[in-house]
């Protein structure tokens, strides 16, 4: 079994092996994202305070699908985190892309794990009824 | 790729370990106590899929599950969620089913969806369990994790988002 404090280290190490990894693509992503003169007016706006989509479309006079896709943009370089609450999506300037990528790995897992706890209490079941069934063979 | 770039999340708890061992596959491992015909068996039947594949701590439930666990065979799991009006659909095809060590399907509810393979290897009497979710490039498993849903309904996803970052504390 690994211990707490060791698989803090682990993940640490992960972490600066994969800002490395990032820096290369990161930077040609940002800079892509940063040559478009609306991206760098929803940055600006978004350092002033969060917006929905919604608002960034109102604000800029373009339309929401249009918006979305700038805001794809941003998020693919690691500028701008978007999060879904009911219907609206808010915006707000990126933590950057190797945070979100552990903290979505983070929740797939936990998905996973939810399941296979599950999962243990029926294999459990099954290991029952059929030590079950032995015994009665035996009998 | 070297095993010291994988961006990896461990669980010390359960055991469930997760990492992103290439640029566009996701493994996720855990070992049970049990032989693997009996795990098989818990994949492989509808009614037992029914009890542990939507967890309950994850406030999802099923509103139907069909699996044919046979290869060509298909499958369509509809789950719904108190906090969404719309249910989430997901189904595919089994692509290779071995028991009691293999099963191989896809994920079509997205255009550009991951194949799965989840592979059991018995040993002294414990299994370890392997899901391996393989994307078809790289920038798809990118935009997967971007775009912080799994499919291509993005109603559905994101609902399964906003439940997913309210159990996180977001």
């Amino acid at each position: 079994m690994v211990q707490p404090d060791r698989l803090a280290l682990f993940v640490h190490v992960d972490t600066l092996n994969h800002m490395v990894q990032y820096s290369q693509s990161g930077y040609d992503a940002c800079f892509a994202a940063l040559s478009d003169a609306t991206r760098r007016g929803v940055l600006e706006q978004l350092a002033c305070s969060d917006a929905s989509v919604t608002e960034l479309a109102e604000r800029f006079e373009m339309t929401l699908t249009a918006m979305k896709k700038h805001v794809d943009v941003l998020v693919r370089a690691g500028l701008v985190t978007t999060e879904k609450v009911g219907r609206v999506r808010t915006c707000r300037l990126g933590a950057g892309r190797l945070e979100d990528e552990l903290a979505w790995i983070e929740r797939y897992r936990q998905l996973w794990a939810a399941r296979f706890d599950a999962l243990d209490a029926v294999i459990e079941d099954l290991k029952q009824k059929e030590s079950a069934d032995e015994r009665r063979n035996d009998d | 790729m070297s095993d010291a770039t994988t961006t990896e999340t461990i669980a010390t708890k359960s055991g469930t370990v997760t990492s992103r061992s290439s640029e566009r596959e996701l493994r996720t491992t855990r070992v049970f106590e049990a032989p693997a015909r009996l795990v098989f068996q818990a994949w492989s039947t509808t009614e037992l899929l029914m009890r542990w594949w939507a967890p309950k701590s994850f406030g999802i439930t099923f509103i139907s599950c069909e699996a044919d666990v046979r290869t060509g065979g298909h499958y369509r799991f509809v789950f719904g969620h108190p906090a969404s009006d719309q249910p989430m659909a997901f189904f595919g095809k089994y692509l290779e089913v071995i028991p009691p060590t293999k099963i191989v399907w896809t994920n079509e509810e997205s255009e550009e969806g991951s194949v799965t393979t989840m592979t059991l290897t018995e040993e002294g009497g414990r299994t370890t369990l392997v899901v391996s979710d393989v994307y078809p490039s790289k920038a798809a498993l990118d935009e997967a994790i971007a775009s912080g849903s799994t499919g291509a309904f993005p109603e559905q996803f994101e609902a399964l988002d906003a439940i997913l970052a309210e159990l996180a504390g977001r």
